[in-house]
């Protein structure tokens, strides 16, 4: 039952990405209300699965990588409803809903959907410190989708090449400024969510404990680099892009020790 | 009642003829009785002259065309080839091109629709329009709006000094805490600090060989002048830098602007070259930060742009079919019984003051 608030969900952000396909294609893209209600009505299925699923379980749904996968979607969508309006950065819809689009149906097509093992009693810390955690994924990832959209952006610039989409990118100072604000409120979510972790009062396997930090490290060097190593605006942006498929990487990583050593 | 527009434009006649024509925004205080008209309405830019017009019978082109004539051209009026006429659905249909820039020299231009707004205001203050010509209008300008926010076609800047100010937008935002350099003192440097100036931009410097020409260059732009000798290193504070002098070499090279540049990692530099022999040295623009644009690469944005708005043509029209469709039923439901009076009447008087914007 729950699977099918899902797949509309999934239905909703598939919508906002083939109307702006055939925009893009029209030569004629602009962000429209349209594409920000479908990611809306995309956000508001998915809480209802989470919603469902959670009292289903009696928990955060944060059990298995099929849960894991979605509650980092909609974090994507949660922090691109407060952030991008907020931002003007209308755009960035059109860059999110892919990658919501692709987190989702790559999570429904897979046979990730695994009841986990019984768990012991509720743990609040725990919940707190995996829910922090993706949360702060989500803000990875839409400071991800700026930095995208920053290289779109820069290499139009570059290459004099000026196409339909450049009219409606935020200029790079602003791109540049909510890849900052972005890395800092993952950066910030993410420290949370590490620290939380030392207080579940569970044994932490050490490959988990290892990555995250690994991860941590990676997006703080990123904060701190722009001054100690002088990294120019588009290197920050390319590292955005890495930094996140990196962390992706790992929260699979994390997620598969985590099935097969139970917290 | 008929409803008309006579008028000619750039489409059919030169800029001399043109000249000949009405050069003001009011319209001759007896045309409505010379011609017949209930209604009229002038509407003059440097491309058209047009007289929007409603009548019982059948008004004469050259009646409207002698009564354009300017005084100096009066007798010279044999101009009835560069003449139009639209009458009915045509007429409006014209109308609302016209307002949504469909019809101007620069595809999608928004000028003509702040004229069309000053000409309605014009004519509705000496009492030229009734109860034809204010709907028209009104429902010209929400055409116009709606073409505007539903299509490409007023995207993207035509001219190279407004292509120039965009790129600044497009890479700084907000242009008032820019630092703008002026090298060489040229007449498009000038229109392009110019432009950037009413974007905002205060702090502009201009330097040249002649400090005397800097000087009146600054002054017209309202900048300061700087000395010409280690302009280079005005680069370290500035956003934007403007080259147009008549040097032979390039004055600004990859080995000048490099360590320049380590000093401002993260700012990024716009330079805008429009000196031919080109004052930048190409492969300046593949540093990190820098942006280069030289005169051949603005224009050719330029006619991107241009070619991106004739692209969005097709779908303006098809917004002013829809509206021209509506318009006609109304017009016809006027002409078969129902009294334009009336209709006068059921228009609020809120509504006629409205300026849509």
């Amino acid at each position: 039952m729950d699977r099918l608030f899902l797949v509309a969900s999934t239905l909703f952000f598939l919508l906002a990405v083939v109307r702006t396909a055939l925009l893009i294609r029209g030569g004629a893209f602009r962000p429209g209300r349209s594409s920000f209600l479908a990611i809306a009505g995309g956000f508001v299925l998915q809480t209802a699965f989470l919603w469902v699923r959670g009292n289903t379980l009696g928990r955060c749904p944060l059990t298995n990588l099929f849960e894991v996968f979605i509650f980092m979607a909609w974090s994507v969508a949660l922090i691109y409803m407060l952030v991008g309006p907020a931002y003007r950065l209308s755009l960035m819809g059109a860059f999110t809903a892919p990658l919501v689009l692709l987190i989702q149906t790559f999570a429904l097509l897979s046979p990730i959907d695994r009841p986990s093992a019984p768990k012991m009693a509720v743990n609040p810390w725990l919940e707190f410190h995996a829910s922090m955690s993706i949360v702060a994924y989500g803000a990875f990832a839409l400071a991800c989708v700026a930095g995208l959209m920053y290289l779109v952006q820069e290499r139009q610039l570059k290459t004099h090449q000026i196409h339909s989409v450049f009219h409606h990118l935020p200029p790079l100072t602003d791109l540049y400024a909510a890849i900052t604000r972005l890395l800092w409120l993952g950066f910030g979510l993410y420290t949370a969510g590490l620290v939380s972790g030392f207080f579940t009062g569970e044994p932490l396997p050490r490959v988990k404990m290892v990555c995250a930090i690994a991860i941590w490290i990676f997006y703080g060097a990123i904060l701190q680099g722009r001054h100690l190593f002088r990294l120019a605006p588009k290197q920050v942006a390319v590292l955005c892009v890495v930094a996140f498929s990196a962390a992706v990487c790992v929260l699979w990583g994390i997620t598969f020790v985590s099935e097969k050593v139970p917290t | 009642m008929k409803l008309f527009c006579v008028g000619l434009s750039h489409h059919t006649a030169n800029v001399e003829t043109r000249e000949r024509y009405a050069r003001s925004i009011r319209i001759d205080p007896g045309l409505r009785e010379k011609t017949g008209c209930v209604e009229a309405l002038l509407l003059s830019t440097c491309n058209r002259v047009e007289v929007y017009g409603v009548a019982e019978q059948q008004v004469d082109d050259e009646a409207i065309a002698r009564s354009l004539l300017t005084a100096a051209s009066a007798q010279e009026a044999h101009d009835a080839a560069a003449f139009y006429r639209h009458e009915g659905d045509e007429c409006v249909q014209h109308l609302f091109r016209v307002a949504c820039g469909l019809d101007s020299m620069v595809v999608g231009e928004t000028e003509v629709l702040g004229q069309a707004k000053q000409a309605y205001a014009e004519a509705r203050t000496s009492g030229g329009t009734g109860p034809f010509l204010h709907r028209l209008f009104q429902r010209a300008f929400r055409v116009a709006k709606q073409v505007r926010t539903h299509t490409d076609i007023t995207r993207g800047a035509v001219s190279v000094g407004s292509v120039a100010v965009d790129l600044a937008g497009k890479i700084f935002g907000e242009l008032r805490e820019r630092k703008v350099l002026v090298l060489g003192a040229g007449e498009t440097s000038e229109r392009t600090a110019r432009a950037l100036a009413s974007r905002g931009v205060t702090d502009l410097r201009v330097s040249n060989r002649s400090g005397e020409r800097a000087e009146i260059l600054a002054s017209l732009v309202g900048g300061r002048a700087v000395p010409f000798a280690g302009w280079e290193n005005q680069c370290r504070e500035v956003d934007i830098l403007i080259s147009s002098t008549a040097a032979d070499e390039p004055l600004l090279t990859r080995a000048k602007l490099g360590p320049i540049l380590r000093e401002r990692w993260d700012r990024p530099l716009f330079i805008i070259d429009i000196a031919v022999p080109r004052d930048v040295a190409p492969d300046v623009n593949e540093m990190e930060g820098v942006f280069l644009y030289d005169i051949d690469s603005l224009q050719s944005i330029a006619e991107q742009s241009l070619a991106l708005r004739r692209q969005q043509v097709a779908a303006g029209e098809s917004i002013i079919a829809e509206h021209v469709a509506d318009f006609g039923r109304w017009l016809r439901r006027q002409r078969g019984g129902a009294s334009a009076t009336a209709s006068d009447a059921a228009i609020p008087r809120a509504e006629l003051q409205t300026s849509e914007s």
